[in-house]
């Protein structure tokens, strides 16, 4: 299958290693990978900060871009929601019917990352091997909006040496929310600790997450405390084999 | 009959960071919060469990609703008859200065010097007990927790449990001061009893009762209340007049849709299978109840939210306070910081709307937009793509102003916008933040300190620099030029 990696705006910023590990990761399935050069952000911070003219042309040079993908592949459940829940609608507040029919077309064939694995390919077993202690952050678009369910769960069930250390209250927010997290920042702060907290309590020695807007958050507090505990994208975990860790 | 206008509660004084701050460094207060919000929750999540058809249930309440929001006129206007019919009295009130001038003039047409209430958030909506007292009247609320949060002369925090930001030694201290019991225990026995005897007495002897209502029954012109204490049942039976003051939203078409929502709304409210108390009446009944019953409807901004097609589903909420208890964001405020009488997710959507946006601005904010309350509620209100409209509305009230217009937000926001409608500006941008970032990073590559509002990220967090190699310049790198499938039809920027 010819896949095309949308790697995100803070993905492609922040993390290339996420990016690195998503191509890994589905070329040792068999898969060929592109990279549309052109791509840019799904429009997500503007829209869920309100400023929802702003986000409508953005999401037309989204759609422009893959309108013609095959399939599309998005390590980052939170933009997954955003085209999802609100880009339709972003189309008929802007009036723009061509631009709707289009977005219907083309998000039956846009994946995050975990979901296409198991959902759209059937793999549960991507032949990682990652010999530590993880624990999993659901993070709330991938259970609330893509109700990704257990997915993550299963597919790390199946790295070799990894022990999975369960977390209390996995269902509840980290506190990160896009701008959330600096316009109100003392509440974003105290819900951070509480999430801090619980990861700390698993003993794991690292936490993962199929956003990394959540783990950048977590690993924000987790570096400031001085703690060893480190934060991976799912991808990156799968990525790793007894021969190379990423 | 004279009036004298009381000063109104001073909400929304305080923005909801600024409200929260304040609230964040009181210990007890988040520990009581937490404690309770986790109790309720995890009872409501076990019997909701036990319910196959709950997702049903849900889509049946909210299409009831939203189907009575679609013609509340031809409902509101049935109501009105059949409740006149059955002997009651329905009053209009367009605002909360028309409604308090209805139930005073109610009130002292009796010569009534005192009054006993069921808690009701609409009276609280409208600053009744301000009004009454402001005239002479003494109101006494007989919902327990209405009644601490009254003797203690605090707010509301929580519409289904008041005092919920309180524990049982707080609540002795202050019974032990307000009822002058100073060898009262602090068992929750101790404590129901020193308020049975404080609050029968009242029951005995006040004639005049106000409440609020769960459901305004249209066909029949009934009303229906659900209560756990059964306090209520005493209001609603034993004085001589009853005044009901109700939202207009709080109608439904018929009594067998109570169905619905009798199952939904106390697994929802307190994690209970069905109220203890569910009264519901119709009009008066000689030699039973009441002799004389008034039904005030209240309207006090909730038309305009009607017109809204994006905001119009936030006048389905039957008041069972489960978003609130399902908040990560309420978990550490609490309701006070909300500055408002509806607190927590749907608060934030109501209160901002009720006030025709003029009041509680930041409250559409006041959210992480984690979903958790659109997942509860009993009437699938989406309240995340409510906030989600409200915080549009706000951003663009903003930019008529001329400080909105050249604010860092939005001069910020028009430039990110402005960069990701095309791929070469914003790898231009991120190089520059890979170099203008340099002086911010510390040995170990991250940034400890950040200026102007990113300074609420550093805080408390950390932020990772940006690698010197962004993931669309390593595969331009390492992997197009060997790729035989790099996308090159041209599909350039839109711009």
């Amino acid at each position: 299958m010819l896949v095309s990696l949308f790697i995100t705006c803070y993905n492609d910023a922040l993390f290339p290693e996420t990016g690195k590990s998503v191509v890994n990761v589905l070329e040792r399935l068999g898969h060929r990978i592109e990279f549309r050069p052109e791509q840019t952000c799904c429009g997500q911070m503007h829209w869920n900060t309100g400023y929802l003219r702003e986000a409508v042309p953005i999401i037309r040079h989204f759609v422009r871009v893959y309108r013609d993908a095959e399939t599309v592949v998005v390590p980052s459940s939170s933009c997954v929601a955003m085209m999802r829940d609100h880009y339709v609608k972003a189309a008929e507040m802007d009036g723009d019917t061509g631009l709707a029919a289009e977005i219907e077309t083309l998000l039956p064939r846009v994946y995050e990352f975990s979901e296409f694995l198991v959902r759209k390919l059937g793999v549960e077993d991507v032949g990682a091997s990652y010999p530590l202690k993880v624990t999993y952050h659901a993070s709330c678009h991938s259970m609330r909006s893509l109700h990704l369910g257990d997915i993550p769960i299963r597919l790390l069930r199946n790295v070799r040496g990894l022990e999975l250390q369960p977390i209390q209250n996995m269902q509840e927010c980290c506190g990160f929310g896009g701008t959330f997290s600096i316009k109100n920042a003392d509440v974003s702060s105290a819900m951070l600790a509480d999430k801090v907290r619980n990861v700390l309590e698993t003993g794991a020695e690292v936490c993962t997450a199929v956003d990394n807007s959540c783990l950048m958050h977590l690993y924000g507090s987790l570096h400031r405390q001085g703690t060893s505990v480190r934060t991976a994208h799912l991808a990156e975990i799968l990525a790793a084999t007894d021969g190379a860790r990423a | 009959m004279s009036e004298v206008h009381a000063e109104v509660t001073q909400w929304n004084r305080r923005d909801f960071p600024t409200a929260a701050r304040e609230v964040l460094q009181n210990s007890q207060t988040r520990k009581n919060v937490k404690h309770a919000t986790n109790v309720i929750q995890a009872k409501r999540n076990a019997v909701v469990a036990e319910l196959p058809d709950w997702e049903d249930l849900r889509e049946a309440g909210a299409q009831v609703k939203a189907h009575t929001l679609h013609h509340l006129d031809h409902y509101l206007m049935q109501f009105e008859d059949n409740c006149t019919r059955a002997g009651g009295n329905v009053h209009w009130a367009s605002d909360a200065a028309e409604a308090n001038r209805i139930i005073l003039r109610l009130v002292q047409q009796h010569q009534a010097k005192e009054v006993i209430k069921i808690k009701t958030m609409t009276s609280e909506e409208v600053g009744l007990n301000a009004h009454l007292e402001a005239n002479g009247v003494r109101p006494i609320e007989t919902d327990l927790a209405e009644l601490i949060v009254q003797l203690g002369k605090d707010r509301p925090s929580h519409f289904v449990a008041p005092a919920l930001h309180m524990n049982r030694h707080q609540v002795r201290e202050m019974f032990q001061r307000e009822m002058e019991l100073p060898d009262l225990g602090d068992r929750p026995e101790d404590l129901a009893t020193a308020a049975r005897s404080y609050l029968r007495e009242k029951f005995l002897r006040v004639k005049v009762a106000i409440s609020g209502g769960n459901f305004l029954i249209a066909d029949s012109g009934g009303i229906c209340i659900t209560e756990s204490e059964g306090n209520g049942r005493m209001c609603l039976t034993l004085p001589d007049v009853l005044i009901s003051i109700v939202g207009i939203e709080k109608v439904i078409p018929s009594y067998r849709d109570l169905d619905i929502f009798l199952q939904t709304l106390p697994r929802s409210a307190t994690g209970e299978r069905m109220n203890p108390y569910n009264s519901t009446w119709c009009g008066v009944h000689p030699g039973d109840g009441p002799k004389e019953f008034h039904v005030v409807l209240l309207d006090n901004g909730r038309s305009p939210i009607l017109a809204d097609k994006e905001a119009r589903q936030t006048l389905q909420c039957i008041r069972c306070a489960a978003c609130l208890n399902s908040c990560p964001v309420y978990h550490q405020t609490g309701g006070h910081a909300y500055e408002s009488v509806y607190a927590g997710p749907i608060g934030a959507i109501l209160t901002p709307q009720l006030h025709s946006m003029e009041e509680g601005r930041s409250l559409p904010y006041a959210s992480s937009l984690c979903g958790a309350c659109y997942e509860v509620c009993p009437v699938k209100i989406n309240i995340p793509e409510v906030l989600i409209h409200l915080r549009g509305k706000v951003v663009r009230e903003d930019q008529g102003t001329f400080a909105g217009k050249f604010s860092l937000w939005n001069i910020g926001m028009q430039t990110a916008a402005f960069l990701f409608q095309d791929a070469d500006r914003l790898a231009m941008a991120e190089r520059f933040g890979q170099i203008g970032q340099k002086p911010l990073v510390s040995k170990d590559g991250f940034i400890e300190w950040l200026p102007l509002m990113l300074d609420g990220w550093t805080q408390s967090r950390d932020l990772k620099a940006m690698p010197a190699q962004s993931f669309r310049d390593w595969w331009a790198k390492e992997r197009a030029p060997h790729s035989d499938n790099s996308h090159d039809d041209g599909k350039g920027s839109d711009a």
